[in-house]
Formats: C-alpha cells, sequence, structure tokens
C-alpha cells in the first residue's frame, strides 16, 4: 500500500495564461487549467506551439487559451494574436520602432510582417497614390485606387493589428526631411524604387544617425533565381538585401514573388536587430 | 598605392579621390554608397577626398526596384 506523506502545504509555480501571469500548483497540468479557466477553448498553445495533447506544465510557461471563432476584448487580443510566436520576442519586438521609406512593393510587405510580429511603432513615408500597375506586387486592394498609400497602408495596418501605432508622412523623402520622419525609430528600412534615391536615403540616413540601423534593398527584379536573394551585412550598421544586380529594366519587371522574398529577408533583418541578433 | 576595395586588395600608380576611383571602376557616384576606413563617406565629400595608401573601402552601388 502506498504512503503519501503530506508536507503541509503545495507548492506553487508561476505561469502566464493569456499573458496575465497566474499562480498554479506545481506539476499542473494544461487540461485541469483549461478546465479551470477557458472550459470551451478549442486551441490550446503553449510556449508559441499548439498542443494536441494533455501535459504537464513547468514555471515560466506562456500558455494561450483560444475559443474558435469568439472576438476576444481589445486588452485579449494582443496576447492572442503573438501566440505563435517564439516566447519572449513579443515583449521586445513592441518596444521597437522603426521607419519604412516608401510604401511600394517592399515597404507595403514590410510593413505588414512588422505588423503581425507586433512591432510598436512604424514611420511611413511615401508620397505617391495606388495606381492599378502597383497591384501585381504591392500590399493594396483594387478600392483602394486613387489613396495615398500611406493611408492605404495605414488602413490595412490597423486591420490586421490595431496595437501598432503608425506615423505617415505623405511626403517625398529627401536629405532635408529625413530626420523630421525618422529621427525617432531605431532601424530604418530603404524601400525605394529608384536606384539614386536608395542611395541617398543610405547615404543621409547613416551619415546623420551612425548609431542607428539601415536595412536596404537591391537587386529584387524579374523571376531569377529565389536563392540568389541575400541578406548581406555591408558595415556595422548597414545591411543590404538582394541579389545585389538584378535591376528593374526594359524587359525586365518587377513581381510578387521575388520583390515579397527581398522584403521579408528585410524584416526578418529587422527583427533580428531588434532581438539582438546579426541579421543574415 | 594600396586599396583594399569590398575585400580585395588593388594597386593604383596614380593618387586619386575618390569620386575618381568611382569613374574609374565605372561607378555611378548618384547611385553609390562609400564606406571609407569603416565610416560612410557622405556623398558630397566624394569629390575632396583623396585616397592614400592602406584605405579600405566598401562599395555598394544600388539597382533599381521596389
Amino acid at each position: 500500500m502506498a504512503v503519501f506523506l503530506c508536507t503541509g502545504y503545495v507548492q506553487i509555480m508561476l505561469i502566464y495564461l493569456n499573458e496575465k501571469q497566474i499562480e498554479i500548483k506545481n506539476g499542473g497540468h494544461l487540461y485541469a487549467l483549461r478546465e479551470q479557466n477557458k472550459a470551451d477553448a478549442d486551441l490550446l498553445i503553449v510556449n508559441g506551439y499548439p498542443a494536441s495533447t494533455d501535459q504537464e506544465l513547468h514555471a515560466g510557461d506562456h500558455v494561450t487559451m483560444i475559443q474558435q471563432g469568439e472576438q476576444p476584448s481589445a486588452e485579449e487580443l494582443e496576447s492572442l494574436m503573438m501566440a505563435r510566436h517564439t516566447p519572449g520576442v513579443h515583449e521586445k519586438v513592441k518596444q521597437g520602432c522603426v521607419g519604412i521609406a516608401g510604401a511600394g512593393g517592399l515597404g507595403s510587405h514590410v510593413a505588414i510582417a512588422l505588423a503581425r510580429v507586433g512591432i510598436g511603432q512604424l514611420n511611413i513615408a511615401d508620397f505617391d497614390i495606388v495606381e492599378p500597375s502597383n497591384l501585381n506586387r504591392q500590399q493594396y486592394f483594387i478600392d483602394q485606387i486613387g489613396m495615398p498609400k500611406v493611408h492605404a497602408l495605414r488602413d490595412n495596418l490597423q486591420r490586421i493589428n490595431p496595437g501598432t501605432k503608425i506615423k505617415i508622412f505623405n511626403q517625398k523623402v529627401t536629405a532635408e526631411n529625413l530626420a523630421d520622419f525618422f529621427g525617432d525609430v531605431e532601424i530604418l528600412v530603404e524601400a525605394f524604387d529608384a536606384a539614386d534615391q536608395k542611395a541617398m536615403l543610405t547615404n543621409t540616413f547613416l551619415c546623420n544617425f551612425p548609431e542607428k540601423y539601415l536595412v536596404a534593398a537591391s537587386g529584387v527584379a524579374g523571376y531569377e533565381a529565389s536563392n540568389s536573394i541575400r541578406t548581406t551585412k555591408v558595415t556595422e550598421h548597414f545591411y543590404l538585401c538582394g541579389d545585389g544586380i538584378t535591376a528593374a529594366e526594359p524587359g525586365r519587371g518587377l513581381m510578387a514573388p521575388r520583390v515579397g522574398i527581398a522584403a521579408h529577408h528585410q524584416a526578418n533583418a529587422v527583427l533580428q536587430l531588434l532581438l539582438n541578433k546579426v541579421p543574415g | 598605392m594600396q586599396l583594399t576595395i569590398n575585400g580585395n586588395v588593388k594597386e593604383y600608380q596614380d593618387q586619386l579621390t575618390v569620386l575618381q576611383l568611382l569613374q574609374h571602376l565605372q561607378l555611378s557616384q548618384e547611385r553609390v554608397v562609400v564606406e571609407l576606413n569603416r565610416e560612410i563617406l557622405s556623398a558630397d565629400l566624394h569629390i575632396d577626398t583623396e585616397l592614400k595608401s592602406g584605405d579600405t573601402l566598401e562599395l555598394v552601388q544600388f539597382v533599381g526596384g521596389g
């Protein structure tokens, strides 16, 4: 016959349930936690990964419980949206402030990726309006044709993640106004189309703000190899995404897949910098 | 004069400014970013900056598209 010793107290541990810190009994299990807190939840996520069976929980675990189809309250939304993140990412990323110079094929994709990842603030500058010829690669919709891109992009970003603060500048970026638009960012994404504008932005930004980072793109056109697009460290604070050579020119256009690959290289480089990792 | 350009060591007979080097390499000054000895060199200084033996340069010429 087994003998149980009673120690007189139950040890507890701290975990996070839908990003709120709670105390549970040491050795507590996932399904018991659901029973006590959200019996109707049909999606359980532990430390960023969906759990399909019951399991013992450990101190510091991040548990998210979602009832499918339920519209969460505003305060719950943030934690539910970030439930699939690697633990610890969201807390850092939501402190991040990133600039995006140009809201075209590169900038619109970068902005959406960073909003989805829960970036705290985006400063977005572009002087252009949405045109039909943009829709082959840029993150806009037919009913946004004619709108300033920064307005259309802000609308789209707010539909994805209302928690990201968006500052927009509906003007052409110049060497003179660059500091007004991007003086408060930690990292600037160069997302222009024209080569001379890319160089102007890079030169001006890195000279004026040597302590900040710039993530630029060059060589994103056509339907050449996906795998030739790389993230390269040019200097300590300057990263370049693309193949470096494939220009948009007569006979070679710009299309969603390859522009999107380069844009997501840029977005991942930003994420890596925010998480103190060397981009690559 | 010995220059290290994008990691490759090159020998040059003549004295060169940064702008002259860019012209020699057939790079467009409007599209290029120059890092000289680990600092970005402002574009308006390309014309007057004399290179000296041992200098290290990173040159990036952007191409269009985005």
